[in-house]
């Protein structure tokens, strides 16, 4: 081969590879991307139906409850405004609590609840995850 | 006193570095003697005064000095001593004095094994980390002074946060950031072959070691990261591809690339511009993962809340950095030309193909960490994207790097006839590809493990780690076949060789714990009553209850599991769920009982209500989960073992006979 010719076929190989890359980041990311409410947003119907998403605020004080196994925790995310039952079978991170911030990731169900299938609470007594903080801000601003 | 004694050492470091960073940058370009003089003195300097800040900050921290703001945010009396000095870098102000300090201690030893260099290239090297210097220690003083009083004093700290009150934490963050600031010395070089036009062999030869060391101490960092949440965060995950944990991946996976690149210009005069690409890349990436979990627009376990100031500081020193770097390299790169040729089926041409998907993956990993940024920024609301997408593209471009990786010590440079290639490959392949796609069948019963499944992701993984052992053994059947003694041969072949393939079989060592791992694990979150059985994967785990146990600093529900296999006992855990005094915050202590095939892991999750001491308990066993950690270990060794070779310690006599430009090291003969 030409000089010529080899440097077409670098050019070539390379803008395949580049192509290839992106289209497996796109794809991935059609896929895996998670979108994020607010309770009040749930509650008007903008979160999606069969998709998961996430949605975060306060774990409402009382909404606590335990089933028999000692696994499935049904607890109510709210924004002070609206809420939303969550039912979620599994072992809760060492900072959720009543009253504190809270992320959890399901999908909405039939039965008006969601079904979690990870939630999240963070790392420091102190810190408030900001989807949390950011949903009871907007439900706020509504006021 | 002795605080504002550090606060006074900061500025004097900062003068000396910006001193450092003007005059020997400008001896170099004028050629002035006396100007580029200064450099080693002012490096030295810099040194003994951020040392000595740091220093002063240690002194605060173990004499429970609460008068100043930051030991009173992260440290306590109750605190036991090795914490104490830990929690130097347990927040903000202080993991940045710990950067800074790893920087200038780079910087000295770049001025201490410097001689056999020329002036002009070690007053550039220590000009450009000068600067960096400056930028940082300009931020501390700015926007996060560590020495800050806080009057009157608080009678007792905040104490550390319990995530890091671990052994793990005492030195994760200073061998990743002797990583991350290591790569500043990489780039230096770079940048300085660009001021100085003259970007050769020589040059490659000299940043290799350097560049070598910081990729081991990341490699090392990453691990104890890794391994840290393994056990710390109580859910037996290695990897959450969090932004910070992306944060230092993407350096690395450049780094990787860089060191490969760096051989090739080193041994071939190859790809030049590429390799002072990388090394620019891979600082920036660097500093980027500094802006991502300092300035608070990432959550993680690693980002302290902050003020916005900072975030624009670090950002404004990344464009700075990032964009005078790309323009000096539109400038001069024309001048430092491309270098050898090669034919499309080389060891050249294989080691390009694996710096671009390691440049490729880096990108994507990159994208996957920022897009929830920008999406947030442009007002699409918030998102966020989970390890699922990092999976999916991550490992569609690690298999034929892998298969390349395989080649690539097999190829000679230059040019490599592809019928020859494979003749030398295929009974290598082929053995590997047979056990890859057999073993499956049949290792979940000599293992037994509970799964025993066929699946297509675990004889891939098995593929791609045999593949690589296999062209290992071809490769030293290669060098040792022939005539002569076996020893003596064993003997003949370089540091450097073997740190190659100790490297690459430490990645086919992490491949096996992966694949295991992900295909064999058993997970299960049960309700144990005093007295439960659980059995699982062969092995029979016992509840035997929780009691109280005091800590020096928490109070702590201690849970027992004894584990039994066949009717003997193999082990007793002891799961905690501790809290701590000070905070009040609770911590979730796992139990392992680690072992070369599997990993025994159980934590207690919360105890039920209203029953008679029974509580949620988490059970894991995690087959094969230690190689990952062990194959780390030994890519970091291979590094130690690469950087140990005679050749890089000639002296500047030898380099300048064998005349600068050409290529030293086949006139010495080594070829790895």
């Amino acid at each position: 081969m030409k000089p010529r010719q080899k440097r077409l076929v670098y050019i070539v190989v390379a803008l395949a590879a580049v192509g290839l890359a992106v289209g497996l980041v796109l794809n991935a990311l059609k896929d895996n991307v998670s979108l994020y409410f607010t309770p009040t947003q749930v509650y008007n119907k903008e979160a999606p139906i069969d998709r998961s998403f996430r949605i975060g605020g306060l774990v409402e004080k009382g909404s606590m409850k335990r089933e028999g196994d000692g696994l499935t925790v049904h607890f109510v995310i709210t924004d002070l405004k609206k809420s939303l039952p969550v039912v979620y079978k599994g072992i809760l991170p060492d900072l959720f609590k009543e009253g504190k911030g809270v992320v959890a990731q399901g999908k909405m169900e039939a039965d008006g609840v969601m079904h979690a299938s990870e939630v999240l609470a963070k790392h420091d007594e102190n810190y408030m995850p900001p989807e949390a903080a950011d949903a009871l801000k907007k439900a706020k601003s509504v006021q | 006193m002795i605080p504002e004694l550090g606060h006074f050492s900061l500025i004097i470091a900062l003068f000396l570095a910006t001193t450092l960073g003007v005059l020997s940058i400008l001896g170099a370009q004028r050629n002035s003697r006396a100007l580029m003089g200064v450099a080693r003195p002012l490096a030295y300097g810099m040194f003994v005064f951020v040392a000595l800040a740091f220093g002063v900050l240690a002194h605060a921290f173990l004499s429970n000095d609460f008068s100043v703001l930051y030991v009173a945010q992260h440290s306590n009396s109750q605190l036991p001593g090795q914490y104490r000095f830990a929690a130097i870098w347990g927040g903000h102000e202080g993991s940045l004095l710990l950067w800074a300090l790893l920087l200038s201690v780079w910087a000295a030893s770049v001025a201490t094994f410097s001689r056999h260099l020329p002036e002009e290239m070690v007053a550039r090297v220590l000009g450009v980390m000068g600067l960096i210097e400056a930028g940082f220690l300009l931020f501390m003083l700015l926007t996060s002074n560590p020495f800050t009083r806080l009057l009157p004093a608080a009678a007792d700290g905040a104490d550390l946060n319990p995530l890091l009150q671990d052994p793990g934490l005492v030195i994760h963050p200073p061998m990743l950031y002797m990583g991350y600031v290591g790569f500043s010395v990489a780039y230096a070089f770079a940048i300085s072959a660009l001021l100085g036009g003259k970007l050769d062999a020589t040059w490659a030869r000299w940043s290799r070691p350097w560049t070598t060391v910081a990729w081991v101490f990341m490699t090392i960092g990453i691990a104890l990261g890794s391994g840290w949440a393994y056990y710390e965060l109580g859910w037996g995950g290695w990897w959450f591809w969090d932004p910070v944990e992306n944060a230092s991946f993407m350096p690395w996976l450049l780094g990787t690339a860089l060191i490969h690149s760096l051989a090739v210009t080193e041994k071939r005069g190859a790809f030049k511009s590429w390799t002072v690409l990388l090394a620019i890349g891979a600082f920036s990436l660097s500093l980027l993962g500094t802006f991502l979990v300092r300035s608070g627009v990432l959550t993680s376990v690693h980002s302290f809340a902050s003020d916005p100031r900072r975030g624009i500081f670090i950002l404004g020193f990344l464009v700075v950095v990032v964009g005078a770097s790309l323009l000096l390299f539109a400038w001069r790169a024309p001048k430092v030309g491309l270098g050898g040729k090669f034919d499309m089926l080389s060891r050249e041409s294989l080691l390009l193909s694996n710096n671009v998907l390691l440049s490729v993956a880096s990108a994507s990993v990159l994208i996957g960490t920022l897009y929830p940024l920008f999406m947030d920024a442009l007002g699409y609301g918030k998102l966020s994207v989970g390890a699922p997408y990092f999976q999916a593209v991550f490992v569609p471009l690690m298999v034929p790097m892998v298969f390349m990786m395989g080649l690539g010590p097999l190829a000679r440079w230059k040019k490599m006839a592809a019928p020859d290639l494979a003749s030398r490959v295929k009974w290598g392949f082929a053995g590997a590809l047979v056990v890859a796609l057999l073993l499956p069948f049949t290792m979940g019963k000599i293992l037994s493990l509970e799964s025993h499944k066929w699946s297509f992701l675990i004889a891939l993984g098995l593929l791609m780690s045999f593949w690589i052992i296999a062209s290992l053994v071809i490769s030293l059947k290669q060098r040792l076949s022939g005539e002569g003694d076996f020893v003596q041969k064993l003997r003949r072949q370089s540091p450097s060789y073997y740190g190659m393939q100790l490297a690459h079989l430490g990645v086919a060592v992490f491949i096996i714990g992966v694949t295991m791992v992900k295909g064999y694990e058993t997970e299960r979150d049960v309700r144990m009553n005093v007295g439960d059985t659980l059995a699982a994967g062969g092995y029979e785990f016992r509840f035997n209850g929780v009691s109280q146990v005091t800590g020096p600093n928490y109070v702590s529900g201690m849970g027992s599991v004894t584990v039994h296999k066949d009717g003997r006992l193999v082990t007793e855990l002891h799961p905690e769920k501790r809290v701590y005094n000070v905070s009040g915050m609770p911590l979730t202590e796992a139990s392992i009982q680690p072992g070369l095939f599997r990993d025994l892991y159980v934590s207690l999750g919360e105890p039920i209500p209203e029953s008679d001491g029974a509580w949620a308990v988490r059970i894991y066993i995690k087959p094969f989960v230690d190689w990952i950690w062990a194959g780390c270990l030994m890519m970091a060794l291979g590094g130690v073992l690469a950087i140990s070779d005679r050749r890089y310690r000639i002296h500047q006599k030898a380099v300048a006979r064998a005349g600068n430009g050409t290529i030293v090291g086949n006139l010495q003969g080594q070829t790895s």
